[in-house]
């Protein structure tokens, strides 16, 4: 079966890439597939499950802070902050970039450009979350079907 | 003239006598008539209760009237007018109208006064009845008080001799009776002797009569109180006056229960019963009969005697074997201390021989192995061999000795350590490998697969007892070859015929090694195989010139495989048939490799490491999980020790001086982190002992790199950080 895991890890590779050439993850993701080695084999699945997490909590409590008759701006902030540290460590690039967005407008006390942009951000994480569990699972193929990750080289800008 | 005066004659001529009485007799009639309602009145309002109010007026006037008709008939005698002779019509007409009426009243009136009567009757017939009940619940209930009281005396005491004395006297008292007595039956069973009285100072304790008089029988075969003749031995206690006469005995038996007589089901039957006698009597010249309510309460009473009496009994009994186990436990104490005190002479005994022994010993082989190393004569080397082999033989045979003692008084532990099993195993072969070798015989060893390579025991007496077994296989062959064979036991081969009281029990930590030696020696007789692990017992049919040793040592080596929860056991078909001897011994599982001492696999590959940064304690604050776990991460891979924390509050309580570098997320709004680090400057006066501060900051403008300056940090990284970058920012740092 090695042509099919050849297969396998060439798709793994082209999706990887692809998801740089988009944007949604950038080199910070490839940092992270750094750390991880025999004694910590599952980092990247661990930080990336901790950030989905974290993530939701936050645009939850987003939502509910916006939706309130008078918005705290400097808990909406700190929110923000909070996730936009996540998405930074993490390498999703997009969600970062929409909180920054996010900030400006927060800043300004703009309630509707904020509520604009927390539905952004809310796409970009759903967007970045389906796509890195489809990684995911072809990455355990490949491991299953007894092949090694290939590691993706940042495509040069 | 005639028709003027309108007048009546009478019906009949005037008769002058019969008239004059008529006459008086009318007169009567109407004064009684008149009286009885008078009399009526008065008497219905003297009683307090008369229903009939509307009947006596009725009754009244009824009188009334006839009285009237019989006062007016008393001028129809004579002439009379008219208006008299309408008068009396109008009376006799009312008389006739309220007598009828009166008829028809009486009619319903009457019936209802008899059933009163009636009805009086039955209620003083009912009185009388329940009287008679009264009287017999009362004496009901005075038997039962009494019962109570004499159960409440005679209960209140666990001393037999108090019970059956309140007894007499309690009985005595309420039954007001002249003399009681108990008879108990003897030892023998045969006789009744006579125990306790009330009036003791007049009777004479100690009398006896047989048992198997027919009065005595009468009694004890019912349970009811029984009357006997005051003549009858048993009730004869007092001397007899010519003029009493005595008064009426009645019997009754008391049950002598046993705790074996208490059946669940069957209340004890007559089979094997003792039972005492009570008499009682009532006293002489005062006429009185027993009733039947007296009887009974005598039947409870012995009934309640008999129960008192078995607790007593019980508790006497309890009190005596208590006794009996005090006395016994002090005697054990005594004898665990003499026992005690001789092990330990013993001890130290020995332990003052093994040490005398020890010393000239120790002069012996060390002066003969130095002889060794001289020049010597062939026979003089032969001399100082035999002399090097005979010490040290003594000197083993000292140590199994001491060994051995102290197997047996149960001081002797084992040494636990976790071990090389194959090690072990490969030792005993090097060691045997010379022996076997000069004799040409061919040993063999089968470690199984599963065999597991390191385990937790006595490692030194584990290999002695291998040794041991592996020895005396070598000892008693002369040719052929021996096998050692080693494997972890299953459960199936655990249960063995061989040994019924060795019932091991698999656990998740513990296995059972099996090591079987077979040799193609000179076998044992299978009579003989009891004897060998006897301690000092020689197999004398085996003794030959190159056997040696004191014959302890399969003694020594049940023991430590008991010890070691296992057993050991020698089969052999005969002689010159081989041996097989097989011991199955129980080892621990280590937990974890890297607690023995063997070399561990490092955790971290080699590759990423700068030895400089191998468990370099490393403090990382930030708030969030996410980053924090990044930069966890990035640390574990270079090799540092990272502990991290969230607040600040968390970092001043966790930050030591053990903690060479300090990371902090300096860009959280809100958390003054530039305030921790003057703090920790505070801190740690000492520039030497204060780790080094990082910032860690998102930010990438200058002010933030100033303001860190500023308040002394040792050094700003920005996010995101690289693996290089941390590597290269940590190399830096610790190179100052």
């Amino acid at each position: 079966m090695d042509v099919g895991l050849v297969q396998m890890q060439r798709r793994l590779a082209d999706y990887a890439n692809a998801l740089f050439k988009e944007g949604i993850l950038d080199s910070q993701y490839l940092q992270l597939q750094e750390l991880q080695d025999e004694s910590n084999p599952d980092f990247v699945v661990e930080v990336v499950s901790l950030f989905f997490t974290d993530s939701e909590k936050l645009l939850n409590d987003l939502s509910r802070d916006l939706a309130q008759p008078n918005v705290d701006f400097k808990r909406v902030d700190a929110h923000v902050h909070q996730l936009k540290g996540s998405s930074s460590s993490i390498g999703a690039e997009r969600v970062k970039n929409a909180c920054i967005v996010f900030r400006n407008f927060c800043q300004e006390k703009n309630i509707p450009g904020c509520l604009r942009c927390l539905q952004q951000i809310k796409q970009e994480f759903l967007l970045v979350k389906s796509k890195l569990e489809t990684l995911f699972k072809l990455e355990q193929q490949v491991v299953a079907a007894g092949g090694s990750i290939p590691t993706v080289q940042q495509p040069s800008l | 003239m005639m028709d003027s005066c309108n007048c009546i004659e009478p019906q009949w001529p005037a008769d002058e006598l019969l008239m004059k009485y008529q006459y008086i007799s009318d007169f009567f009639i109407a004064l009684a008539y008149f009286s009885i309602p008078l009399e009526l009145i008065y008497f219905v309002k003297k009683s307090a209760v008369f229903p009939y109010r509307w009947v006596l007026v009725q009754f009244g006037a009824f009188i009334v009237l006839c009285g009237a008709t019989h006062l007016i008939n008393l001028w129809t005698f004579t002439m009379h007018s008219r208006t008299v002779a309408v008068v009396m019509t109008t009376a006799k007409v009312l008389t006739a109208a309220v007598s009828c009426a009166t008829a028809l009243m009486l009619v319903h009136i009457i019936p209802d006064l008899l059933s009163v009567k009636t009805r009086e009757l039955f209620l003083k017939n009912k009185a009388a009845e329940l009287d008679r009940e009264m009287g017999l619940i009362r004496t009901q209930e005075e038997t039962g008080r009494h019962v109570r009281m004499l159960t409440h005396e005679i209960r209140s005491t666990l001393d037999r001799h108090t019970i059956l004395k309140t007894t007499l006297v309690e009985l005595g008292r309420t039954l007001a009776l002249e003399e009681c007595a108990l008879w108990m039956p003897t030892r023998s069973g045969l006789e009744l002797q006579l125990s306790y009285t009330l009036r003791q100072q007049q009777n004479p304790v100690g009398y006896t009569v047989p048992i198997h008089l027919p009065v005595i029988n009468q009694v004890f075969s019912s349970n009811c109180a029984v009357k006997i003749s005051p003549n009858s031995p048993v009730a004869r206690i007092r001397p007899l006056a010519g003029k009493y006469i005595p008064g009426e005995v009645v019997a009754v038996r008391v049950p002598l229960l046993h705790l074996s007589n208490f059946q669940i089901n069957d209340w004890p039957e007559l089979s094997t019963k003792r039972y005492a006698l009570m008499v009682l009597m009532l006293p002489s010249d005062s006429a009185r009969q027993w009733h039947v309510h007296e009887l009974e309460l005598v039947e409870v009473v012995a009934d309640q005697v008999a129960v008192a009496l078995s607790h007593a009994a019980i508790l006497e009994e309890s009190m005596r074997a208590r006794d009996l186990l005090m006395d016994q436990n002090v005697a054990l104490d005594l004898a665990r201390r003499e026992a005690e005190t001789a092990i330990r002479a013993r001890n130290d005994f020995l332990a003052v021989m093994n040490h005398e022994m020890r010393t000239p010993m120790h002069a012996i082989i060390a002066l003969s192995s130095l002889l060794q190393e001289t020049e010597l004569t062939p026979e003089q080397r032969l001399m100082v061999e035999t002399i090097m082999k005979s010490s040290n033989l003594l000197a083993t045979l000292i140590n199994d000795v001491l060994d051995l003692s102290r197997l047996e008084d149960g001081s002797f532990q084992l040494n636990i350590v976790t071990f090389n099993l194959h090690v072990v195993f490969r030792e005993v072969l090097n060691l045997i490998k010379p022996v076997a070798s000069v004799k040409k015989l061919l040993i063999t060893l089968n470690l199984a697969p599963d065999l597991p390579e390191y385990a937790v025991g006595d490692e030194k007496r584990l290999m002695q007892v291998i040794l041991n077994v592996v020895g005396n296989a070598v000892k008693f062959s002369k040719e052929g070859g021996i096998s050692i064979t080693a494997f972890v036991a299953k459960a199936e081969y655990l249960r063995d015929a061989r040994a019924p009281d060795f019932s091991p029990v698999p656990s998740d930590n513990h296995f059972y090694l099996r090591v079987q030696v077979k040799d193609s020696g000179s076998g044992i007789n299978p009579q003989d195989i009891p004897k060998l692990f006897t301690k000092f017992v020689h197999n004398q049919s085996l003794a030959t010139k190159n056997s040696g040793g004191s014959g302890l040592g399969l003694a020594i080596c049940k023991r430590f495989v008991t010890l070691m929860d296992g057993h050991i056991s020698i089969e052999s078909e005969g002689l010159g048939k081989g041996c097989t001897a097989t011991f199955i011994v129980k080892l621990g599982i280590p937990e974890k490799l890297n607690e023995s001492k063997f070399p561990v696999m490092p955790k971290v590959p080699a590759n990423h490491i700068q030895a400089n940064f191998s468990g370099l304690k490393v403090l990382v604050m930030d708030d969030n999980g996410v980053s924090r776990a990044v930069t966890k991460g990035l640390l574990l891979h270079l090799g540092c020790d990272v502990t991290t924390v969230s607040s600040r509050d968390e970092l001043l309580g966790v930050v030591s001086q053990e903690h060479k570098v300090v990371l902090m997320d300096v860009c959280t709004p809100g958390i003054d982190s530039y305030e921790v680090a003057v703090q920790m400057h505070r801190l740690y006066s000492n520039h030497h002992e204060r780790p080094l501060l990082v910032a860690l900051t998102g930010s990438t403008d200058k002010v933030t790199k100033e303001n860190c300056m500023r308040v002394g940090m040792d050094g700003v990284i920005q996010k995101p950080v690289s693996l290089d970058k941390m590597r290269n920012v940590l190399s830096e740092l610790l190179e100052h």
